[in-house]
């Protein structure tokens, strides 16, 4: 069966990330700081939401687009929060998870050959969903001296004739980056040069701690025109399985990924579109308790990484902390390998979020105040004993 | 402060390290603060949160509607603090609506609760009348659930 896959998909790598899981999850007692979703359970008024629509019996298809009353919600949540103004008739899809919005923009943008720049490390789906969509995926690399920004000359150098697209995710899966508007706006500038589209992916955009404000480059001059804004309720509202996300983008291009989504998907799920309602028009309170909560946490596992001797800035997004390990002299995977055979701590090497992510892991603060106390105590005795 | 009050409040027994770590502040420093709201006034002690059901079936508590007619010049303060020195009381609040107090009563048995609101509650002067509501269940005392939430079914690793 081998040689019926399509070349493109074979030539896909597995995961990085699956190979991991499947050794953590063939062990016992391991306390991981792997997960990259929120340890909450939606708060429950979200929840009851849910159930609400299941009992007035709300469970047929809805419009392609979404709930045309959840697509005003994003509408006015974008516009409150984020400052750009979309129309929500015309400019917002309703789609599952931000995933399928990253897929379909790109389907519908594309030209076989056409190249996408993305920064890397970086959420492991954005290259192959770029390959998938017969793109050429070209990566920028992001450094720890830069704090992970994305630097407009790394950039403008990858730029050719075939460059389509830009796909940014600040803040960042999984270095925890944050871009603020000065540097946002060299990155805008070369988009417009060079008439690109920006995907940007905007899901951590409400966990962003020590007051650093989050900026989204469709709010920049000159580029909401050219830039496709997706978000979802997986992060800030704890929803991953809920799968919803969106997009907002000039119409033509929202009526392109349609097309798309109407035969592929047809909508996203109706309970969960009605769940996204409560949680945007009555969530804040719910996303301003869980933010503090990971803030603190984050504190606590940048000292005590600091304290054990792994380096680790104090990153302003996301919930995960690169830490660098290259003092240990160990490689990513290595050092992650044997954290969880010794001390049963599952952490991920940096390598599953590209080459770039080499000498770093990425711990996710996504965990109980308790479970990270005991994951950094036991890995303090690892890297202590790594220096005997 | 805020912050520090919302993490001493869902666990005060939480160690002072921990929380300074959380905090980004010295362990000293966050003496000094706790110190200082102790002080104040602010916190006022630190305590369990006793779920008496898995200890023993016996312990009643009680929540007291209480009507009193105000006094000239004291208005309620005199005769609720009256009420709230009793050790059965537990917490007692001033509230609007159709009655005045709500005492929240804990005792031994039904009967001790009764005699308590008979003998001691209804016998002050200017108790016109109480209306006495025995708890049945509890699900969630001062932010602490009883029941338990979803079980934890996280994959082990995910991107």
């Amino acid at each position: 069966m081998e040689d019926k896959i399509a070349a493109h998909v074979r030539d896909i790598p597995r995961s990085g990330i699956r190979d991991f899981f499947e050794i953590v999850q063939s062990m016992h007692d391991v306390i991981s700081l792997g997960i990259g979703e929120p340890d909450f359970v939606t708060p429950w008024h979200i929840r009851e939401a849910a159930l609400f629509s299941l009992e007035k019996g709300r469970t047929g298809y809805t419009s392609n687009l979404g709930l045309p009353k959840l697509r005003e919600a994003i509408a006015g949540y974008v516009s409150r929060q984020f400052h750009v103004d979309y129309h929500a008739p015309s400019e917002v899809l309703v789609s599952v998870g931000v995933s399928e919005a990253i897929d379909i923009a790109l389907r519908a943008l594309l030209n076989p050959g056409d190249e996408v720049l993305f920064h890397e490390p970086c959420y492991v789906s954005y290259g192959p969903s770029i390959t998938l969509a017969h793109g050429k995926a070209v990566s920028i690399p992001v450094h720890g001296k830069d704090n992970f920004q994305l630097r407009a000359d790394e950039m403008a150098r990858r730029i050719t004739p075939k460059t389509k697209a830009l796909l940014l995710n600040f803040p960042t899966n999984p270095t925890g980056a944050t871009m603020p508007r000065e540097a946002l706006e060299p990155i805008a500038a070369l988009c417009v040069q060079h008439d690109l589209i920006v995907l940007s992916d905007e899901i951590y955009a409400e966990l962003t701690y020590d007051g650093a404000e989050h900026v989204s480059i469709a709010a920049l001059p000159g580029m909401r025109e050219r830039t496709v804004f997706l978000h979802g309720l997986s992060k800030g509202w704890a929803m991953t399985g809920f799968r919803v996300g969106y997009a907002c983008a000039p119409a033509p291009l929202i009526e392109a990924m349609m097309k798309i989504h109407q035969y592929a998907i047809l909508c996203a799920p109706t309970m969960t579109q009605y769940a996204a309602i409560e949680a945007l028009e009555h969530g804040d309170a719910a996303v301003a308790h869980m933010r503090e909560k990971y803030g603190l946490r984050r504190n606590f596992i940048v000292s005590a990484l600091n304290e054990m001797g792994i380096p680790c800035p104090t990153p302003r997004g996301a919930f995960y902390v690169f830490a660098d390990i290259r003092a240990t002299g160990l490689t990513s995977r290595e050092f992650s390998l044997r954290l969880l055979e010794e001390q049963k701590v599952a952490v991920v090497p940096g390598t599953a979020f590209g080459a770039d992510g080499e000498g770093f892991v990425r711990c996710s603060y996504a965990t109980s105040l308790e479970q990270i106390k005991i994951a950094l105590q036991r890995m303090a005795v690892f890297v202590a004993g790594l220096k005997c | 402060m805020e912050t520090l009050l919302r993490l001493l409040q869902q666990d005060s027994n939480a160690s002072r390290e921990d929380l300074a770590r959380q905090l980004n502040l010295p362990v000293g420093e966050l003496n000094n603060r706790i110190a200082a709201l102790e002080k104040e006034g602010v916190i006022r002690g630190y305590q369990a949160i006793v779920d008496r059901e898995r200890l023993d079936q016996n312990t009643v508590t009680a929540f007291i509607e209480v009507r009193i007619t105000p006094e000239r010049g004291g208005g309620f303060d005199r005769i609720a603090h009256r009420i709230a020195k009793f050790d059965q009381v537990v917490s007692c609040y001033l509230i609007s609506g159709g009655y005045d107090l709500i005492v929240v009563v804990q005792g031994g048995s039904l009967r001790e609760v009764a005699s308590f609101v008979s003998e001691k509650l209804s016998t002050i002067e200017s108790v016109i009348s109480t209306a006495t509501h025995f708890r049945l269940k509890t699900y969630k005392e001062n932010g602490a659930l009883f029941t338990s939430d979803v079980p934890e079914d996280r994959l082990p690793v995910s991107p």
